[in-house]
């Protein structure tokens, strides 16, 4: 399976799961924002996603929310901590947080959860080269 | 009220499957107005029936003990009416249950005819949650819902 072969599996997924248009699948939209995911969404991708690639998708493993519980050590005046970086770095190695990094507030939290970033999650999941 | 949109479990697979009837009765409320001359079962509540098939189906698999909760449906397309004297047949399968939910592959035909195929995704409330805001008592399967499934062990000569 390549990359390409996940993106269209991924995207066949948010089709089914968010009733969207294909078109509107991109590999920079964001499930909430773009797509109009809302939180019991994230389960429903969870559980096609694990059908559709026969992986195992622990909870909080693609989608963490311990960081939107509101603990002070992660989260200050609606900003992400240091500390907080340092975790979504940890818990989600497959993110791309450069661009949030230089304004991480708890509302663009919601614009790390791209397309892209379920495609990266499985490549890494299933073992596939960039 | 009796919230009951299924009369019947025809056949039931613990953690699988099951399936029900609904008669529809021209006796139902909702005919009245749905519609004047035009009696055509609400789709809604064929979608009840499907959730309620479903719904028992999920909460028999883990005792009851959880709070299932219809979360979603993606999309149902109904593929034509039904109207009263007709008997549905709702049928329900598991496609994945876990911790914080299940999804549910649903159907309902009369005859050979299919009305509508969809997917129910229900959530198990307390764990979807986080923190039980909901306290102890189970407040899904109350007035009756539970006690469907035995009623399906009842026959005319039982």
């Amino acid at each position: 399976m390549t990359k390409d072969d996940i993106y269209q599996k991924v995207a066949a997924t948010l089709v089914d799961a968010l009733n969207v248009d294909e078109d509107q699948v991109t590999p920079s939209a964001t499930l909430q924002g773009d797509l109009g995911a809302e939180s019991i969404d994230f389960l429903d991708i969870v559980f096609r996603l694990e059908r559709e690639f026969n992986v195992k998708i622990p909870r909080e493993e693609l989608f963490p929310e311990s960081i939107f519980q509101g603990d002070p050590n992660l989260v200050q005046n609606g900003r992400v901590t240091e500390k907080g970086l340092a975790e979504l770095r940890e818990k989600m190695p497959y993110a791309d947080l450069s661009e949030f990094e230089k304004n991480p507030t708890m509302e663009a939290i919601g614009d790390l959860f791209t397309v892209d970033l379920i495609v990266r999650y499985l490549q890494g999941k299933l073992g596939v080269a960039a | 009220m009796r919230w009951i949109w299924i009369d019947r479990f025809t056949a039931f697979e613990s953690g699988k499957s099951a399936t029900a009837i609904k008669n529809v009765s021209l006796a139902e409320d909702h005919f009245r107005e749905h519609f004047p001359g035009y009696p055509v079962m609400p789709a809604p509540l064929i979608l009840e029936g499907l959730a309620q098939t479903g719904g028992i189906l999920v909460g028999e698999a883990r005792q009851f003990r959880e709070k299932v909760v219809l979360a979603k449906i993606p999309q149902a397309q109904f593929l034509r009416e039904v109207y009263a004297g007709e008997t549905l047949t709702y049928h329900a399968s598991i496609l994945t249950l876990r911790d914080e939910g299940a999804s549910v592959q649903c159907s309902a035909w009369v005859g050979n005819e299919t009305i509508v195929q969809t997917e129910i995704f229900f959530a198990h409330l307390d764990q979807a949650r986080s923190g039980a805001i909901f306290g102890d008592k189970n407040f899904v399967f109350t007035g009756g819902l539970k006690d469907m499934l035995g009623l399906s062990k009842l026959t005319p000569n039982g």
